[in-house]
């Protein structure tokens, strides 16, 4: 899933200022997930505001909704009209999210509540980690379905560095040192013969931005447009 | 000959050769390193010149090289991928082979959370693998990472480094095999106080027959105090230092302190070359480069041979 982490509240306080009346959107998928901008992080930071301005003596409306997905346009497309009514938008949504949401309601301004961190896994319960750097080139069956793209803090293909110590990176003490692991489980794999040979460097431009991805069969299996009589 | 290189030289005719390092300024002042120049002449044989060590803002290794060499000194330009990418590695690489300095070593570099602008973006295009197998391929290929030929080839003596004290230690020889598969020429080791472990590493880079691929350089340094020993064996990460030389520190009157470092320093140059394959040594006085001369001196590796 993308990771997010919901803005530090004096932030996004700062950055709807001057707002009268402000929609909040929850996105319903990855980030509500991971606890940062679903149904709940938007009553809750909806109640935060409407907390502050009414000490503050601001008059400010604030409404709620929380869509499916704000990526997608045909969950946007709902609310529309009903978004207009307001002076701005504060999408709880990843960067993607945000994108979208302020494409389809142009004009208007869509302000971002989260900061989109990683592409990861929940580690446990309250804890994300990343696990994808989305290179555009897999290269996990190669390292035992650990990247060193996305957890080495230099993306080393040919590692361990000399920062390797007791399983730990040495960039933080809390961090597994990705090669490692990548180390161990080849080992446990016996397929350590994998690492025993030089990785070439990578083709980056796999990750050139912005990308984009043409689905060929899917345009074409789509019925032809019914010619105007 | 591979390369144009003295160090090369030393090596190749059999020498136990003796490479130092000079730290490069955080400031314009070109007297800091002719300063430091002067410690290091005529007592070693080449000398590194760090690339942003720590990931602290210093003079670019380059141009600290060439101040350098203008003192008379054989150079070894550091070269780090945290903050170039390949294209700007490889315009690095023609440069200082056009300006004279004739050895390199490779690192992938200290990450940039370590030094004083944590905020900037690493770059890591390339590891130090990758470097080195891109430095040979433009010197035997006269090719470049892409594949596109070059007239005039850069005629480097390639280094790298390694680690005897990280983990996983088993490991660790095979990295190195990958090192001298990629075009390593020579290799400098970490700094070793725990000698008896880096001698089960030379036992391990013996049965891969390694040494006789690779020139191994061991890394030594003298300690110039307790606190400087215990932060290396407590902060600086991939380092091992034994209680046994801390307690040798602690056992000297106070004023005694820096001389006893420099015994130990000599001491374990003395050990090292007594390992079969150590081919020299790698001298890393980093701010005590006056130390330099009678460290050498008195491991007897004086004076240094003249090889044409």
């Amino acid at each position: 899933m993308i990771v997010g982490e919901r803005k530090p509240f004096d932030e996004i306080k700062e950055s709807v200022q001057g707002y009268e009346k402000l929609l909040i959107v929850g996105c319903g998928t990855c980030v509500s997930v991971c606890m940062a901008g679903g149904e709940k992080e938007v009553e809750l930071l909806a109640s935060q505001l409407r907390m502050t301005n009414k000490l503050e003596g601001r008059d400010v409306e604030i409404g709620e909704v929380t869509l499916q997905r704000q990526c997608d346009r045909e969950y946007i497309e709902p609310i529309v009209e009903m978004a207009r009514n307001y002076d701005a938008v504060l999408s709880m949504a990843c960067g993607a999210g945000v994108q979208l949401m302020a494409d389809m309601l142009e004009p208007m301004s869509v302000i971002p509540g989260l900061d989109t961190r990683f592409i990861g896994i929940a580690e446990e319960e309250g804890i994300w980690a990343e696990r994808c750097r989305a290179c555009g080139k897999c290269v996990l069956g190669e390292y035992a379905g650990i990247c060193p793209i996305a957890r080495c803090p230099k993306s080393i293909l040919n590692g361990p560095c000399g920062g390797s110590q007791g399983g730990r990176c040495e960039t933080d003490p809390n961090r597994d040192c990705a090669w490692a692991l990548i180390y161990d489980r080849l080992n446990k794999q016996g397929k350590l013969d994998s690492i025993c040979r030089i990785a070439p460097p990578k083709d980056f431009s796999t990750q050139d931005h912005p990308a984009r991805q043409v689905n060929e069969d899917y345009l074409k299996a789509e019925p032809e447009e019914t010619p105007v009589q | 000959m591979k390369s144009k290189s003295n160090l090369e030289k030393v090596l190749e005719s059999g020498h136990f050769a003796v490479t130092g390092e000079l730290g490069p300024p955080a400031c314009v002042d070109p007297e800091v390193i002719r300063r430091k120049a002067k410690y290091l002449k005529g007592n070693v044989d080449a000398v590194n010149v760090t690339d942003g060590q720590t990931a602290v803002v210093r003079m670019a290794s380059w141009a600290a090289c060439l101040l350098a060499k203008a003192e008379g000194l054989e150079m070894t330009v550091q070269m780090t991928c945290r903050d170039r990418n390949r294209i700007a590695l490889q315009m690095d690489i023609l440069g200082v082979a056009a300006l004279g300095i004739n050895n390199i070593l490779c690192l992938t570099g200290d990450h940039q959370m370590f030094g004083n602008h944590p905020m900037a973006k690493g770059v890591y295009d390339l590891d130090s693998i990758q470097l080195i197998k891109m430095v040979k391929d433009m010197r035997d290929e006269r090719k470049f990472q892409c594949g596109d030929e070059m007239e005039v080839e850069p005629r480097l003596f390639i280094g790298a480094a390694a680690n005897p004290f990280a983990d996983p230690f088993e490991f660790r020889v095979f990295r190195l095999a990958n090192k001298v598969a990629a075009g390593a020429d020579f290799i400098q080791t970490q700094i070793i106080f725990n000698v008896d472990k880096f001698a089960r590493w030379m036992d391990a880079v013996r049965e891969k027959g390694l040494h006789e691929k690779v020139q191994i350089l061991a890394g030594v340094a003298p300690i110039k105090s307790v606190g400087a020993a215990r932060y290396m064996q407590n902060k600086v990460p991939g380092m091992e230092v034994p209680e046994t030389i801390i307690e040798r520190l602690k056992g000297v009157p106070k004023e005694e302190v820096s001389k006893e470092g420099i015994k130990i320093c000599v001491d374990i140059i003395r050990q090292v070359r007594e390992i079969k394959g150590v081919a020299g040594i790698h001298l890393m006085a980093i701010g005590w480069e006056e130390a330099v001369h009678e460290i050498v001196e008195s491991a007897g590796l004086l004076p240094r041979p003249q090889v044409s």
